[in-house]
């Protein structure tokens, strides 16, 4: 199991964040994130979008805003579980937090800080009447596993850079690959669109546009996919495998049912004192928190983040002392025996 | 700067006759959070940059619209539930044109 202070569930800018809050008064975070890599939403929807309200930033790419967190947190050696999503929380007779994933990780924690943003990011569902009852029977809105798909059928929609690089990807992989999307045009980097192009042409992937999958055909498992071409009849393409690669979306998922007090898709913190939620002990800080007069902003994450650690503190070490102190006189003392200070003025005469 | 009206028919079926300004930037996204027409975390998800769908509406009065952005366009690509007058609220910027508008809301998906 997994041992720490403060539990992060989200690594987005305001989660990493907190692990340098927390370092400053020697609390160790783990993160936890559905996405592979941190960073949330700056890495996963916007990486090469600037934003020009980060205090002292005229401008920064949200990719670097993520790289640049990671920097500032490295000394502190944050704990991550990515590409899983925190399911369930089970409070101890202790007054500490268990929380497991999807996957089954368990962590132990103190503290648990929820910085989830809009929430997890799932794979959006095309609207097909039956494709829940095909779902992990052929109908897969993630590939994990490649090998799954080795000498198949596989049948992927969707039009943007996963379905293209998928399909190219897989063309090697599978017996039969055929891609389909709404329209003619395929968005995504000019190498994936030329390749794909390139494989058209030697036959090694099959694309029909405009057209969409409108039905699942199969019993248990399944067999074939209806597709409707522009103005044409519906026909039926045999397949092993559909996979619907429509991008991802953020559902605030599991979490809902933490008995957090939840008002309009987010949850309810105070905000006069420590972005508390309902249970002591579980706060929840940026986007996912709502408070009157709140801003989803990440400068506002920032600051909450870092009250929040305080407060952390304090239950944590109910009797230690403790005041706030500047980093320019503390300086910042890493988990990682590293310290960065400022330099020291010296003392001497001129002669 | 003049005030506009429009007209915005909500997920549940709802006509709203409101008032937008056209000196502040806005958008038909922030135009339908700022009277809360549809849930909260259920529209401008991205914030409004044309990489979700969340904002999705149809429009159903003749106005002369922007011209739709190769992200837009993208984007509608992928989007569920999608007409012929699809449009992203994100992208409709309210200015003294839009006068008159009458949108609605896409289903959330």
């Amino acid at each position: 199991m997994i041992q720490t202070d403060i539990l992060i569930i989200g690594a987005g800018p305001t989660g990493l964040f907190t692990v340098f809050e927390a370092g400053l008064l020697k609390l160790k975070c783990h993160l936890i994130d559905a996405l592979p890599q941190p960073g949330g939403q700056c890495s996963e929807i916007y990486p090469k979008k600037p934003i020009y309200d980060i205090p002292a930033y005229p401008e920064i790419l949200a990719g670097d805003l993520t790289h640049k967190l990671m920097e500032q947190i490295k000394q502190f050696e944050p704990g991550f579980t990515l590409g899983e999503r925190a399911d369930t929380i089970d409070k101890q007779d202790d007054g500490t937090f268990i929380v497991t994933t999807n996957k089954g990780t368990k962590h132990h924690a103190k503290v648990v800080a929820i910085a989830g943003g809009l929430g997890s990011f799932e794979p959006r569902k095309p609207l097909i009447s039956n494709i829940a009852d095909f779902e992990d029977k052929g109908v897969e809105y993630i590939i994990k596993e490649p090998e799954l798909y080795r000498d198949k059928k596989v049948v992927i929609s969707g039009g943007g850079d996963s379905a293209l690089d998928w399909a190219i990807f897989l063309s090697d992989v599978a017996s039969e690959v055929t891609l389909i999307h709404r329209r003619n045009e395929f968005r995504g980097a000019l190498d994936s669109v030329e390749k794909a192009q390139e494989l058209k042409n030697l036959g090694k992937i099959n694309i029909i546009t405009p057209a969409e999958v409108k039905g699942i055909i199969g019993t248990d498992k399944v067999t074939g996919v209806a597709v409707e071409k522009k103005g044409e009849d519906a026909f039926i393409i045999d397949t092993d495998h559909f996979i619907p690669l429509f991008g991802l979306s953020p559902k605030l998922g599991p979490i809902g049912n933490w008995g957090l007090e939840i008002e309009k898709n987010a949850i309810k913190v105070n905000n006069a004192l420590d972005y508390q939620t309902n249970i002591p002990g579980i706060y929840a800080i940026g986007d996912v928190n709502t408070y009157p007069g709140k801003l989803k902003l990440i400068l506002c994450g920032f600051h909450e983040a870092t009250l929040m650690c305080q407060s952390a503190y304090k239950r944590i070490f109910p009797d230690k002392k403790y005041v706030m102190k500047y980093t320019t006189v503390g300086g910042v003392q890493g988990f990682d025996g590293t310290k960065k200070e400022a330099p020291k003025a010296v003392v001497k005469a001129i002669q | 700067m003049q005030d506009i009206n429009i007209k915005i028919t909500d997920r549940n079926g709802e006509t709203h006759e409101v008032v937008a300004p056209t000196d502040m930037a806005m958008n038909l996204m922030e135009v339908v959070r700022s009277y809360e027409l549809a849930e909260e975390g259920t529209i401008g998800i991205c914030g409004g940059m044309a990489m979700c769908a969340s904002c999705q509406c149809y429009v159903k009065s003749n106005h002369e619209l922007p011209e739709m952005t190769d992200d837009e366009d993208a984007m509608l690509a992928e989007a569920f539930n999608v007409e012929d007058n699809s449009r992203l609220g994100c992208q409709i910027q309210m200015t003294p044109e839009m006068d008159g508008l009458e949108v609605e809301l896409a289903p959330e998906s």
